[in-house]
């Protein structure tokens, strides 16, 4: 693929749950080296979308290419070398609860790769030294983290095969402040050092604001606006009004 | 994503030896090929030529940067030369993060002694929570028959039906077959002096007073103490038997108390439908192979088997279903954590269960002979 083909391109994405409707043909192109976010209010399909990306469900009509490579009817072989080229984290961190941090961490790197131990052991250090986690941790059980360590693991986890996309599902929900600017900064420093595409499902309008390239508007299953969040603030939509322009979404601007 | 096979990552030392030329893709992919020439370079080289490298990601910064631990190890200057500006700050920020981010090793387990130890330790303190769980919900159950409107018959009702009814035809099936089996096996000694007509005092008997109760005991601890371990467990986890707490609403009353007393009910029920199902069997096997009509099983049995040997077996139960119960319940609040601690509990808790059954029901035979009955 050309240099500045985008990483994703989703075109006429329709998927139903039964008989109803959760997105309706839906367009969305994401760029090489961007932090890309999807949003919208609860229920209107930002993780169905999530999950067609990722490819954990497949849709009823549509198509989506990722680094130009059409994933709907991929046979399984693509799709597991595609994988591999995609970190995902999960809202509650999704670890491992059996295996320690570093094991969560060395599982990818020793499942797709036929390294010695020794340096799946250093790549599993770096990748938690990477997300700033205190390398007392890394012995730890998912259960003995708090909520923020544990979001940095997943990222950690994610990172382990030096994926080109990163999907976070709500990577700041659930931190408190300073955890979530953290968290901010790890996924600007991880584009900026790594080269990374980002794509975030987030809530936070802080994190919207301060880390974020572009952010798409989700709203019954179609995007209704795409652009910076300043662009998005002057769209006279009325739900992008109420979402952007309500009480927290002025404080969120006011700050950056 | 770079094709590692047409760009194989490569160090080649010049002529002079001064000089190690760094070239194709170095990513995590690659390391494989690239670890043992690694191993290979000796100290001795000043410059590294990096102009010819196709990519790097973190995993080939991390073997750079071993690569100059090496050559520096001695004190000597190293210089990178032609590395792209984005590689340099690639290299940079995985030298900072790594700088004294050293994974600890594993520690050693402890020895056999200290595991043994630790066990004994673990089993005493685990019997005396038991114990104390068991009297909790003891009193807590005496508390609730002197006040029988705070018992919510709804759950009570709707546990007779997961732990009773559903389990009928299991508990029907695996009855039958035993009172067949018991009635061949005995019925074929019985047969060679002549006493066929005893395989009813023989199948009832067993029935009765011991394979019926401890049957559906132990199909109940199976069935439905895990199914408790794990619905409590669960709860733990979620933090709902916190929020319980919070609300003034005790975990004890709600979550245990019905299946108590579901359990109570429903297990003397189902040891009487064991009973008939059992002898049933062996009515089948003692008309098939022993000559043994229903009309006569019947007739003798009465005679031969005392109210006393049903009663004594459908006592049994609501000590058993208390047992089962307790150890179910008890269990799923021992969960800690993560899913992972559900499982375990629940196996804990089946095993547990049957176990219990089983020495309690040898105490009661012992019981029973003193007082000779």
């Amino acid at each position: 693929m050309a240099h500045d083909d985008p990483v994703i391109q989703v075109r006429g994405l329709t998927a139903r749950y039964g008989s109803q409707t959760v997105l309706d043909g839906l367009d969305l192109d994401v760029r090489r080296r961007e932090i890309f976010a999807l949003v919208g209010g609860s229920g209107v399909g930002k993780t169905t979308l999530l999950h067609q990306l990722i490819m954990l469900d497949t849709p009823v009509a549509g198509s989506i290419k990722l680094f130009g490579e059409e994933v709907v009817g991929i046979g399984e072989r693509r799709a597991d070398r595609l994988r591999q080229r995609i970190g995902v984290t999960f809202q509650h961190g999704a670890l491992f609860s059996s295996l320690s941090v570093l094991d969560n961490v060395a599982l990818p790197l020793r499942e797709h790769t036929v390294l010695p131990e020794s340096t799946v052991h250093e790549l599993a250090s770096l990748k938690l030294a990477l997300v700033g986690l205190p390398y007392v941790a890394s012995r730890l059980s998912p259960a003995e983290l708090s909520g923020g360590m544990r979001k940095r693991v997943a990222v950690a986890r994610a990172l382990a095969l030096d994926p080109e996309l990163l999907f976070l599902d709500e990577p700041s929900a659930g931190l408190d402040p300073v955890s979530a600017s953290d968290m901010d900064e790890l996924i600007l420093q991880l584009r900026d050092s790594l080269g990374l595409t980002v794509v975030i499902v987030t809530h936070d309008l802080d994190t919207l604001c301060r880390a974020t390239d572009r952010v798409a508007f989700l709203d019954a299953g179609c995007i209704i606006g795409t652009g910076s969040v300043t662009a998005l603030r002057r769209d006279p939509h009325p739900v992008l009004q109420a979402y952007f322009n309500g009480p927290r979404g002025r404080a969120a601007a006011a700050v950056t | 994503m770079i094709d590692t096979t047409r760009h194989p990552a490569r160090i080649e030392r010049t002529a002079d030896g001064a000089t190690l030329r760094l070239g194709g893709a170095w990513v995590t992919a690659a390391l494989v090929d690239l670890e043992p020439q690694l191993a290979a370079i000796t100290p001795g080289a000043r410059t590294l030529d990096a102009s010819a490298l196709a990519a790097l990601d973190t995993g080939g910064a991390d073997a750079l940067r071993r690569l100059l631990g090496r050559l520096r190890a001695d004190g000597s200057e190293v210089t990178i030369n032609g590395l792209r500006p984005e590689y340099q700050a690639l290299l940079e920020l995985v030298d900072e993060r790594l700088d004294g981010f050293v994974c600890p090793a594993p520690t050693p387990g402890p020895g056999h002694l200290e595991r043994i130890g630790r066990a004994t330790v673990e089993l005493g303190a685990e019997a005396v929570a038991l114990l104390s769980f068991i009297g909790e919900i003891s009193a807590m159950l005496l508390r609730t028959i002197l006040h029988p409107r705070r018992l919510r018959w709804r759950e009570i009702v709707a546990d007779i039906h997961t732990a009773g009814v559903n389990a009928l035809p299991i508990i029907g099936l695996l009855s039958f077959l035993i009172g067949i089996v018991i009635a061949y096996q005995g019925g074929m000694q019985l047969r060679n002096y002549g006493a066929n007509i005893f395989v009813v005092e023989l199948v009832a008997l067993t029935m009765l007073r011991e394979l019926a109760p401890m049957m559906a005991a132990v199909i109940v601890a199976g069935r439905t103490g895990s199914a408790y371990t794990a619905q409590i467990g669960t709860m733990v986890v979620n933090e709902e038997v916190d929020a319980l707490r919070t609300l003034g609403i005790s975990p004890l009353e709600i979550l245990v108390l019905p299946k108590l007393v579901g359990l109570m009910i429903t297990l003397p029920l189902l040891t009487m439908f064991a009973d008939i199902l059992g002898v049933f069997g062996g009515m089948v096997m003692a008309a098939g192979m022993l000559d043994v009509t229903f009309d006569q099983f019947l007739a003798r049995l009465p005679e031969v088997v005392s109210a006393r040997s049903f009663l004594i077996g459908v006592g049994k139960a609501p000590v058993f279903a208390l047992l089962i119960a307790a150890v179910g319940c008890f269990q799923g609040f021992r969960v800690q954590g993560d899913a992972d601690s559900v499982g375990s509990q629940t196996t804990i808790s089946v095993v547990q269960g049957i176990f219990l059954v089983i020495v309690v029901d040898a105490a009661f035979s012992i019981l029973f002979s003193w007082m000779g009955i």
